[in-house]
C-alpha cells in the first residue's frame, strides 16, 4: 500500500508544483474572506476572539472546495481516470494520496493565513495555543477527506461545482462546530477544548474508513 | 458476406461477447451483440459515429458493464477483474498534460505491481518519440499525444489490445508506422480490437472486420489479413 500511496501522492504534488491551481485558487480566495470579515467587524475588541476561530474555518473551508474540485477535475480532464480504473492498484491508495495531497495544500493556505489572520484581528491567544496544532490539523482533515470523497461522487456530474458544496456542507457540521468551538476555546481561554478535540478525533476516523471502504464503489461507478 | 460470427464455441478465445446489449437510459448503445475474440487476431470495427463502436471496447475493457449479456475475457473472467491484461486506448489521451510524456509513462507503469512492464524510454521509443524531450504533455502535438497514448497502452504489454480510433489526428506516415508497430504486436498471439473510420490505413491489419449500425452487428466478414 505504501508504494502506491507514495507514487499517487508525488504525481499530484508534481503536478501542482508546476501548475499551482488549488494553492493560488484556495490563497487568494481566503484572503478575500478574513480581509472582508476584518472589515465587517470591529477586529479591536475581545469579540475578535469569539468570531475569529469561526472566520478561519469558514474561509478555509469555502476556498478548499475550489482545490476539491480541480483535484478530480484533472483525473477526468482526457480521461485519466479511464486508465487509472484499468489499473490493477487499489482504489483506496489513489483516495489517500488525494486526501493526503489536499490536506498538504490546505494546510499550506492556513500556514500563509496565519499571520495575516493575527494582525488583521488582533489577536492574543489567552488559552493554551499548541492545541491549535491539534484543532486545526484534525478539522482540516475533516474537511479534505470527506471533501475528497464527495468530490469524486459528484466529479461526472454537470454541476459538481455546486453539488460538491451542497453535499459537503451539511455532513461537516459537527466537525465545523467542533473546529470552531475548540479554536474560540482556545483563543479565549474560557472553556476546555478536549471534548470538542475528541469529537474532531472520532469523526476523522469514522468519515476516513468510510470514505476508504466505500472509494472503490464510486471509483467503478459508471 | 456474413452477418453472423463465426461460429467458435470449441475455440479458445481472447474475449467473448455473448447477446450484449448497453442501455444509457432508453438509448440503447448496443443491442444483442455477440461476437468472439480469437487470440493473435486483429478485428477492426467499422461503423458511422454512434453505431456503438466506443461501446464495445468500453465494455471490453470492464470500464462499462453491459445492461444485458455477458461479457467474459480471457477464459471466463469478468473484464472488470481481468483489466491489468487488457490496453485501452480512447479519443483522449488518458495521460497528465502537466507531465512529460516519460513522467506520465513511468507513473502508469508503477500502477502495475508485479507485471514486467516495458521500460517507458523503450515504450516510448517503440512509437516513434524521443525519450529525452523534456517538454510537458500540454506542448506536445495531438499526433504526439496520440503516440504518446499507445505508448502508455503498450507498457504493461497487454494480451488484449483496445484501441478507439487510433488513427485519428495522425498524419499519413505516422499512421501507417503505427500499423507496422500493431502488425508486430498481433504476430506474438495478442489480439487487437480496433475502431476507425480509416479503413483503407487498418485493412493490413484487419483478419476480420466487423461493421455495426445502430449498435448491431450489421456484419462480420474476413479482413485483408485474414484471406
Amino acid at each position: 500500500m505504501t508504494r502506491a500511496l507514495w507514487i499517487h501522492l508525488a504525481k499530484d504534488l508534481r503536478i501542482e508544483w508546476r501548475s499551482r491551481e488549488a494553492v493560488n485558487s484556495m490563497l487568494f480566495f481566503a484572503l478575500l474572506v478574513v480581509v472582508l470579515f476584518s472589515l465587517a467587524f470591529d477586529p479591536r475588541d475581545a469579540f475578535s476572539r469569539e468570531i475569529a476561530g469561526g472566520v478561519l474555518c469558514v474561509a478555509t473551508m469555502f476556498a478548499s472546495v475550489s482545490a476539491l474540485n480541480q483535484a478530480w477535475a484533472r483525473e477526468i480532464r482526457h480521461q485519466v481516470l479511464d486508465a487509472q480504473r484499468m489499473a490493477p492498484a487499489s482504489g483506496a491508495e489513489l483516495f489517500l494520496a488525494k486526501v493526503l495531497a489536499n490536506f498538504f495544500f490546505v494546510s499550506i493556505v492556513q500556514v500563509l493565513l496565519a499571520p495575516v489572520f493575527l494582525v488583521f484581528y488582533n489577536l492574543h491567544i489567552e488559552g493554551a495555543g499548541w492545541q491549535l496544532l491539534l484543532v486545526l490539523p484534525l478539522g482540516t482533515w475533516a474537511l479534505v477527506a470527506n471533501g475528497t470523497f464527495f468530490a469524486a461522487l459528484s466529479i461526472r456530474s454537470r454541476n459538481r461545482e455546486l453539488l460538491l458544496p451542497l453535499i459537503l456542507f451539511p455532513i461537516f457540521i459537527p466537525a465545523l462546530l467542533a473546529m470552531v468551538l475548540s479554536t474560540k476555546a482556545i483563543l479565549t481561554g474560557d472553556s476546555d477544548p478536549t471534548l470538542w478535540i475528541k469529537l474532531l478525533v472520532g469523526y476523522d476516523i469514522i468519515f476516513t474508513t468510510a470514505s476508504l471502504l466505500l472509494f472503490d464503489v464510486v471509483l467503478h461507478a459508471e | 458476406m456474413s452477418t453472423n460470427p463465426p461460429a467458435t464455441a470449441s475455440v479458445s478465445f481472447s474475449a467473448r461477447l455473448d447477446q450484449v446489449s448497453k442501455l444509457f437510459g432508453s438509448f440503447a448503445a448496443l443491442r444483442q451483440v455477440s461476437v468472439d475474440f480469437e487470440p493473435g487476431r486483429c478485428y477492426v470495427v467499422l461503423g458511422e459515429n454512434g453505431a456503438g463502436k466506443s461501446t464495445l471496447l468500453r465494455i471490453l475493457a470492464g470500464l462499462l458493464r453491459p445492461s444485458f449479456g455477458t461479457a467474459l475475457v480471457f477464459g471466463g473472467l469478468d473484464p472488470h477483474e481481468a483489466r491489468a491484461r487488457v490496453g485501452y486506448m480512447s479519443h483522449a489521451p488518458m495521460l497528465y498534460d502537466e507531465l512529460t510524456a516519460e513522467e506520465n509513462l513511468r507513473y502508469f507503469a508503477s500502477l502495475y505491481p508485479g507485471r514486467s512492464c516495458l521500460a517507458p524510454a523503450d515504450a516510448l521509443r517503440r512509437v516513434g518519440l524521443d525519450p529525452d524531450l523534456k517538454r510537458i504533455l500540454s506542448q506536445y502535438s495531438q499526433g504526439m499525444r496520440q503516440r504518446t497514448s499507445l505508448a502508455r497502452v503498450l507498457l504493461s504489454e497487454p494480451e488484449l489490445l483496445l484501441l478507439d480510433e487510433p488513427f485519428s489526428n495522425m498524419d499519413v506516415e505516422s499512421a501507417r508506422q503505427m500499423v507496422e508497430l500493431l502488425a508486430t504486436f498481433r504476430q506474438s498471439a495478442r489480439t487487437i480490437v480496433l475502431t476507425t473510420h480509416q479503413r483503407e490505413l487498418a485493412a493490413p491489419l484487419a483478419d476480420w472486420v466487423l461493421t455495426l449500425h445502430a449498435g448491431r452487428i450489421a456484419s462480420f466478414e474476413h479482413g485483408h489479413a485474414g484471406l
